[in-house]
């Protein structure tokens, strides 16, 4: 039996900058990123893949950074929140949040807008029903989910008459 | 000093009322808020809780060697280390931060160890030895009446009865044998929990000048700072308590909590920062949620649909803990006459403690249960007496300035004009009763208030101070202890200062939450913070504002009261040629009397009633809802689904309407949570599992709530009547909404299937056993059978402001015969 090492050393690509991080080998990709990498924009709601609060996109799909072991995402582009904005702009959908009450507390905020941005990357102009199923695996307790739709829907045609 | 600021000349506004981005809302978007979880500090080490596996047990010793002797480990903390117990309210001192004697639920805190990971704290809890001698369990409010002994705590009313009382306002039982018909139906409502989307979590430091430093997702600072001196026994002066925004309260982080105390002894006791932060599962256990509620209401109706008297008892379930209790207890029918006119009154409510973990403040606070129970009672009365619901509730609204028969003052109100919109929008009229099988509409009204009008410790002091600094740059700093818990009051402090300064809220920078550097604020519950930091900061921005005008009059050669603040500049308001920007109003101002600062505070004023116990229900405003829900049943599943919400708020007036909605539609959502699914539910373990009572369902998966594809439209009216107690009219809005969507929906169902169910949640079975029972001619309601028998007090008897009365409690027969 080989012994499991205390530490493992990785490149991980986060928001396009390859990060050298060394991190115990059972660290989901969610502690590595807030606590190794101090980026602590991607939140936790249960650590059991319930709540949906920590998605990322891993190759820009959606994924719930809980469940997966950092080791697993070498060489794999992965984006948080803090990697959407250029700069000081916002992204259209960090915009809409902000001016359309999609963010109340803003727990599930990061997860939510991440979320979005794979939908919407695949479909610019999605119906309100999809959207409410793209985001059914992230919950949230402030706002209804109203105004989170109508953030989207706002986004997406801000992205579309190319606002980005 | 108390009188609401007067928004002098401002009829028209340049910020209240537009919709804008929330002043923390682009760090939010942008995933830079610093929730407390976020923080690190150099050399922090991090706790974990070890927690009792009985619900009811003698802790009779504890071995913490093999823990301590670990590495990685710094320190193992037990109750031997926290002989003070604390409480949030003074009346219920009943919690330590770990247990000493004795643990009451499963879940309770024992020990804490403090190491250099989560991992190694985590590994070390399995190292304590702990000896219980496990003790018989309560596990409802029945069998705690039933069984008085062991007592849970050894204080309270007696056995385990935790609180007990009754009051009577006017003879109950006179009205109601003269009543054309009464009313009298059972309710039950399940207990539920906030299920906020942060879990709570701590960072304790000892700061450079030796001082406590606690950085906590806590919505009452100031509570918590008062609790923690006490505790730990140091001068308040010596702590501080930095609320850091909280990822979603709704009353669930109101309490001081054990974490809280542990962290902040072992950051002292080791002189390193200490954080924890509790996993899902524990915040099921810190819970101090809805309590579960059996409800009794005897109601008297005349032939034309107008309320008589109401007597209704309540029986709650109180888990472990004090909590909130005793003011839970009160709210569990305090506010059940503020809707409609009610000529007497007779409410008696008790209070059980039992193995669970420990209910309290959630969103509504003890309000919705009664209201749930009263708004599908009213759905019955006009059916039998074939009225329309939405009329006969029109007819008996309380009037603008009224008395209730228990001596609350009803300001403004808005409650008819929010039933006759939802009634316009949801088309009412033409649609209920025609939407064919399985489908109906339901309608229920609701109140709330906006603040406690006494504080949860007694004092004369303000209950919301704000400070304002203004400097030469033009920044207009603002200081508050209020609490930002993602309702928006940082944005509602920034606009309510902006708006009285004639300036855009991005000048303003908010400093709130912090027991170090601002003023105090009790914290954010009770719906209190818009009316009463947002009087506070209408006072002092009021003051700056005439010694600016004071400064500006001279230059624009005008009287300082003819002086206009407006978009960033200052204008004689006779002639706007003659104006200056605010910068050089400051820059004027600052010459003449020197650094620029104010403060303003507010205190609710002093409630109409008299008697012991009317401190709990005044409020210097309510807000009023009406709701009307949609629903299709499936007849063959008892699935219950809602395509639409229509909702009416009586707000006062919207500061930020995209917040206003916000929180309506965040309110009927979690409204519609609790009435279709969600459920803090225990049950008792097999003898040969130990018999604990165990929550059936901590986690998120099995915690049901609404998720965004469960979520109806919902469509909302804000019905704005300024209420001349509230800053620039604005009433409460983070609870009310919630309180008639539970009714209205039971109200809808029974419109579709006619089938009562007077029980919270409304599930699949139940409808479905409703419907069966219908099938067989059997009464098609579900529902609690039966109340037992409560050994409520005497009543306090109070005569109500139409009969004589004076707000005083009449003592003994003489209130019988005076009645």
């Amino acid at each position: 039996m080989s012994a499991v090492p205390d530490r493992v050393h990785a490149t991980l690509r986060v928001n396009g900058e390859d990060q050298q991080v060394s991190f115990a080998p059972y660290k989901t990709l969610l502690e590595v990123l807030r606590e190794d990498l101090n980026l602590t924009g991607t939140k936790h709601g249960c650590e059991l893949g319930e709540c949906g609060a920590c998605a990322v996109l891993v190759d820009g799909e959606p994924l719930l950074s809980c469940l997966e072991l950092a080791v697993q995402c070498e060489g794999r582009d992965i984006q948080t929140i803090e990697g959407l904005a250029k700069g000081t702009e916002l992204h259209p959908l960090q915009a809409a949040f902000a001016d359309h009450g999609g963010s109340q507390c803003g727990y599930c905020t990061s997860g939510m807008v991440m979320t979005a941005k794979a939908l919407l990357d695949k479909e610019p102009a999605p119906s309100r029903e999809r959207i409410r199923e793209a985001l059914a695996g992230n919950l949230c307790r402030c706002t209804g989910y109203q105004q989170i739709w109508e953030s989207v829907e706002s986004a997406a045609k801000a992205l579309r008459e190319g606002k980005r | 000093m108390n009188a609401p600021a007067k928004p002098r000349e401002k009829t028209r506004f340049d910020t209240i009322g537009k919709p804008r981005r929330r002043v923390d809302g682009r760090a939010k978007a942008i995933g830079q808020t610093r929730f407390a979880d976020d923080l690190v500090l150099p050399r922090m080490l991090h706790a974990k809780l070890l927690r009792s596996p009985h619900p009811h047990a003698i802790v009779e010793s504890i071995d913490v060697s093999r823990a301590q002797a670990q590495r990685g480990v710094h320190l193992v903390l037990t109750g031997a280390e926290f002989p003070v117990p604390y409480g949030i309210m003074p009346v219920s001192q009943d919690e330590h931060p770990l247990a000493r004697e004795r643990v009451r639920y499963v879940g309770d805190p024992v020990a804490a160890v403090i190491a250099v990971d989560e991992q190694m704290a985590t590994e070390a809890l399995q190292l304590i030895d702990v000896k219980y001698r496990k003790l018989p369990t309560v596990a409802s409010p029945e069998e705690g009446l039933a069984k008085p002994e062991p007592r849970i705590h050894d204080y309270g009313e007696r056995g385990n009865i935790h609180r007990n009382q009754s009051y009577e306002f006017g003879d109950v039982e006179e009205a109601l044998a003269r009543s054309d018909h009464v009313f009298e139906d059972l309710f039950f409502y399940e207990g539920n929990t906030h299920l906020p989307m942060e879990q709570q979590a701590s960072l304790a430091s000892v700061e450079g000048d030796g001082k406590l430093l606690l950085q906590s997702s806590t919505q009452n600072p100031h509570y918590l700072h008062r609790q923690l001196a006490r505790v730990l026994q140091v001068p308040a002066a010596h702590v501080r308590v930095i609320a850091t925004p909280n990822g979603g309260g709704f009353g669930g982080k109101c309490d001081p909590g054990n974490h809280e105390f542990v962290v902040a002894k072992a950051a002292l006791m080791l002189g390193r920062p200490v954080k924890i932060c509790l996993t899902r599962e524990e915040v099921f256990y810190q819970h101090r949620g809805r309590h579960p509620v059996l409800m009794k209401m005897r109601t008297g109706v005349s032939n034309d649909g107008r309320l008589t008297a109401m007597h209704l008892q309540t029986l709650l379930d109180g888990g472990a803990y004090g909590s909130h209790g005793p003011a839970s207890t009160f709210y569990t029918g305090v506010l059940t006459p503020v809707t409609y006119e009610l000529p007497r009154f007779k409410f008696e409510a008790c209070r059980v403690f039992t193995n669970k973990p420990a209910c309290g403040p959630k969103r509504g606070h003890g309000t919705p249960q009664p209201r749930f129970g009263q708004e599908v009672q009213l759905d019955k009365i006009a059916e039998r007496l074939k009225l329309d619901p939405a009329e006969m509730r029109l007819r008996m609204v309380t009037q603008p300035d009224s008395l209730t028969a228990s001596w609350l003052h009803v300001g403004s109100t808005g409650l008819a004009e929010c039933i006759r919109k939802v009634v316009e929008m949801s088309g009412w009229k033409e649609r209920r009763g025609k939407l064919g099988a399985g489908r109906g509409l339901g309608l229920a009204c609701s109140t709330y208030m906006c603040g406690a009008g006494v504080s949860i410790y007694w004092n004369k002091m303000p209950h919301s101070a704000v400070q304002i600094l203004l400097d030469r740059s033009g920044q207009v700093t603002v200081y508050c202890g209020a609490t930002e818990i993602g309702q928006g009051s940082d944005d509602v402090l920034a606009g309510l200062v902006a708006e009285s300064l004639g300036i855009d809220p991005g000048w303003v920078r908010c400093v709130t939450g912090d027991t170090g550097i601002t003023p105090i604020d009790l914290g954010s519950y009770s719906s209190r913070v818009t009316i009463m930091m947002g009087n506070a900061a209408l006072q002092a921005a009021g003051r700056l504002r005439d010694t600016l005008a004071a400064a500006a009059a001279e230059a624009l050669d005008t009287l300082p009261d003819r002086v206009i603040f407006s978009q960033d500049r200052v204008f004689a308001a006779q002639d706007a040629g003659k104006t200056m920007s605010f910068i050089e109003a400051i820059a004027l101002a600052e010459a003449k009397f020197g650094t620029l600062a104010a403060v303003g505070s507010y205190a609710p004023p002093k409630p109409p009633g008299r008697y012991k116990g009317a401190g709990v229900g005044p409020s210097p405003a309510y807000s009023f809802s009406a709701c009307v829900v949609e629903t299709e049943v499936d007849e063959h599943t008892g699935w219950v689904t809602v395509p639409k919400i229509w909702i009416a708020h009586d707000i006062g007036r919207a500061l930020n309407p995209v917040l206003a909605r916000g929180q309506v539609i965040g309110g009927v959502y979690m409204g519609l949570g609790e009435a279709l699914m969600e459920e803090q539910a225990f049950r008792r373990l097999p003898p040969k599992l130990s018999s604990a009572l165990v929550h059936r369902n901590p986690s998120m998966l099995d915690y049901k709530s609404l998720t965004s594809l469960d979520m109806p439209e919902v469509e909302v009216a804000l019905i704005e009547y300024p209420d001349p107690n509230c800053p620039y009219g604005a009433k409460e809005v983070g609870q009310g909404p919630l309180l008639p969507v539970m009714p209205a929906l039971a109200n809808a169902i029974h419109d579709a299937v006619g089938v009562r169910i007077d029980e919270i949640p409304i599930t699949p079975d139940k409808v479905l056993r409703a419907l069966e029972k219908k099938e067989k001619g059997e009464a098609p309601r579900v529902g609690p059978e039966s109340f037992p028998s409560v050994p409520y007090p005497a009543p306090t008897f109070v005569l109500p402001p139409w009969e004589g009365g004076d707000g005083n409690e009449l003592k003994g027969q003489e209130g019988r015969k005076a009645a």
